[in-house]
């Protein structure tokens, strides 16, 4: 389906942030921005809810808890209780004071690690890809706002590119998709 | 926009735009390496290179090589493995405690110090393997499953809580330095010109554009990643400390050393980001990133976590008289008065007494007075590891045992080597890598840069930008 897409770039990120919530206001629907650093406030006035990926860390975080508590459990109790110095390892619980160091890195391991794999995916950022910000100048000093027209039905380009250039735009650029 | 009191020193001086915060990171990558850069490199790399020829005369030859003997088995290498270990815990306390505690003048110097946290760890981790002797038997560390029975690796033991540490903080404070470069690869992808660094830059970048939801997701990994190291960065000296806490050897077999280690090693590590970073901010230019009130900040640390190891050494020896054990007491005296009381005596000197010239504001805003001082420390907590290990095993309950530690030139070179080698990892990274995080320097140049923060209020804040710069066709009320 052909699509238009409008970016208007602006200089300074308070001034996209202040367009932003003008053009917002007037129901236009911003599909993204792009930028040099993260924009503080930004999110909420384009509609980008907060990422889970916090609760994600949680829940590889008790996986590796887990993961540890059960390793150690067969690995000391279980498969081969050892017996140092007339104390053997009888049960987990009893022994468990030797294994709490390792049971927090591993945790923290898998935290970690599912957190980060899963931040790379989310993101779509992994070795090879190749990247889509609109001009190269977005990871310099310049902040860009896309608009697609598919999703702002009610304004003509026209009427779009007017609303953008009353929000102390410094370029605009229009392409077709 | 967060607005900062004025009386508070800036961060960043002069009037620094975005576009100049790119320019003045990217520009030591773009242009070609100072003549200096390629004479430090080759001296590293001798050295390195003679570090690793010492690591393989000793594989080949055995453990023997090393000035080790019975009564002391443990003494050059472990020492290394502490002191190495010490320095690589400011890399990650500057970038996790200090964000959690929002102190943004951390973006100074996080990078390089997280790099050089990276590279440090490195280095430790070469003495445990090699003492192993047959390293090509390493992996037996993890519990793999195996033949040999039902056998497997001690999770009682704190040798290898310590494998489970190293590389649990190794590994994610590498992730922890990775996430926070990609947007600065991709600064560096969209502006370098020639063709190879910029297909390498782009690899690096993995494609990251700066849309909304990855900036969103990236301040929040930043700061679930700090929340987990910061724990970690504690764990990690704590059982290391273990190692010689567990045991019950006098002048080891204490309670205090899980603190006092991790105190020494925010010390020494500190110590070593001032020595790198002063030469660093000089050699790059970068003087209006890193100045003194970040100096002054880290003398602060170091005259902290000085006067905790100070404390440490007192309570100690204290201690081992009170505690009424006579090995315990004739351990401490036998430190401080025995054959090596000249490495104890440089110990406190250089680690109780150097850092407490610091409460002086005009010794502690001197770059040089400072960058004395952070070599000194950094000899001083050698010592600190050596007088711990080597006077706690050299003189054992038989008389008959007492022994010497002289290290061979095996042991000196694979020391010196692992100096080397850092030096190596650390210029290339200073050369190929943005060794200050463009990204969040953005973030706090309205808010703490000398030019922006001391604009009157209802002054326009916006970032100038350079006039040829814009197109002039689609401008308005510019």
């Amino acid at each position: 389906m052909a699509d238009k897409v409008i970016y208007a770039m602006y200089d300074d990120d308070d001034v996209l942030k202040d367009g932003a919530k003008k053009l917002v206001a007037k129901g236009v629907k911003v599909s993204e921005v792009f930028s040099p650093f993260p924009i503080h406030g930004i999110d909420p006035i384009i509609g980008v809810v907060h990422t889970r990926l916090g609760i994600m860390a949680f829940i590889y975080g008790l996986t590796g808890l887990l993961l540890a508590t059960i390793g150690m459990r067969y690995f000391m109790i279980t498969d081969w209780p050892m017996n140092i110095g007339g104390k053997p390892n009888n049960t987990y619980l009893e022994n468990m004071l030797a294994f709490i160091p390792v049971t927090f890195e591993f945790t923290v391991l898998c935290a970690a690690h599912g957190m980060a794999l899963t931040y790379f995916l989310r993101n779509k950022t992994l070795p090879g890809l190749k990247a889509s910000n609109p001009d190269p100048r977005t990871t310099d000093d310049r902040f860009v706002v896309e608009v697609r027209m598919s999703q702002n039905t009610q304004f003509t380009d026209v009427e779009m590119v007017e609303m953008f250039k009353q929000t102390g735009i410094v370029e605009l650029d229009q392409k077709d998709i | 926009m967060h607005k900062e009191a004025a009386i508070r020193e800036p961060l960043i001086l002069g009037r620094k735009t975005y576009a100049d915060v790119t320019n003045d990171v990217c520009r030591p990558i773009e242009d070609k390496a100072p003549r200096m850069w390629y004479i430090l490199f080759t001296i590293a790399l001798i050295i390195g290179l003679y570090g690793v020829g010492s690591i393989l005369y000793l594989l080949g030859t055995g453990i023997g090589t090393w000035g080790l003997n019975k009564t002391i088995e443990w003494a050059w290498d472990i020492t290394n493995f502490v002191w190495w270990v010490g320095i690589g815990h400011a890399g990650t306390l500057i970038s996790a405690v200090l964000l959690l505690f929002r102190q943004k003048w951390r973006f100074a110097i996080n990078r390089s110090a997280e790099a050089m946290t990276i590279f440090a760890v490195f280095m430790a981790g070469i003495f445990p393997l090699i003492h192993m002797g047959r390293i090509w038997l390493a992996y037996w560390v993890l519990p793999l499953p195996n033949q040999f029975g039902s056998l497997w690796v001690n999770f009682n033991s704190p040798l290898l809580w310590d494998v489970f540490a190293i590389s649990t903080y190794l590994s994610v404070s590498m992730v922890f330095w990775y996430i926070g470069l990609i947007p600065d690869f991709a600064t560096l992808r969209d502006r370098v010109k020639r063709p190879i660094p910029k297909k390498m830059y782009s690899i690096l970048s993995f494609g990251w554009s700066g849309r909304a939801k990855q900036w969103n997701r990236f301040e929040l990994i930043s700061l679930v990643l700090a929340g987990l190291a910061t724990p970690l960065v504690f764990s990690v000296h704590s059982i290391v400390s273990f190692d010689f806490a567990t045991s019950v050897i006098p002048g080891w077999h204490t309670t205090i050393f899980p603190p006092y280690f991790v105190a020494g090693a925010v010390f020494s590590g500190f110590a070593m980001v001032q020595t790198l970073m002063l030469v660093m901010r000089k050699a790059m230019r970068l003087e209006a990133y890193i100045h003194t009130k970040h100096v002054e900040y880290m003398n602060i640390v170091i005259m902290v976590t000085g006067s905790i190891v100070g404390v440490a050494y007192i309570t100690e020896l204290f201690i081992s008289w009170y505690s009424g054990v006579e090995y315990e007491a004739y351990a401490f005296f036998n430190r401080a008065t025995g054959p090596y009381w000249w490495a104890y005596a440089a110990m406190m000197t250089c680690n109780v007494v150097s850092p407490q010239l610091m409460w002086i504001p005009k010794l502690r805003r001197s770059l040089v007075f400072t960058f004395i001082i952070s070599i000194v420390v950094n000899i001083g907590m050698w010592f600190e590891r050596f007088v711990i290990i080597g006077t706690s095993l050299h003189r054992d309950y038989l008389p008959s045992a007492w022994s010497m530690f002289y290290p061979t030139h095996i042991d000196i070179g694979v020391f010196v080597g692992t100096i080397g080698l850092f030096f190596v990892f650390f210029l290339l990274f200073a050369r190929f890598f943005p060794v200050l995080p463009i990204a969040e320097l953005k973030t706090i140049v309205k808010s703490s840069s000398e030019y922006y923060k001391n604009l009157p209020d209802g002054a326009d804040h916006r970032i100038e930008t350079s006039k040829n710069d814009v197109k002039t066709d689609n401008t308005n009320n510019h």
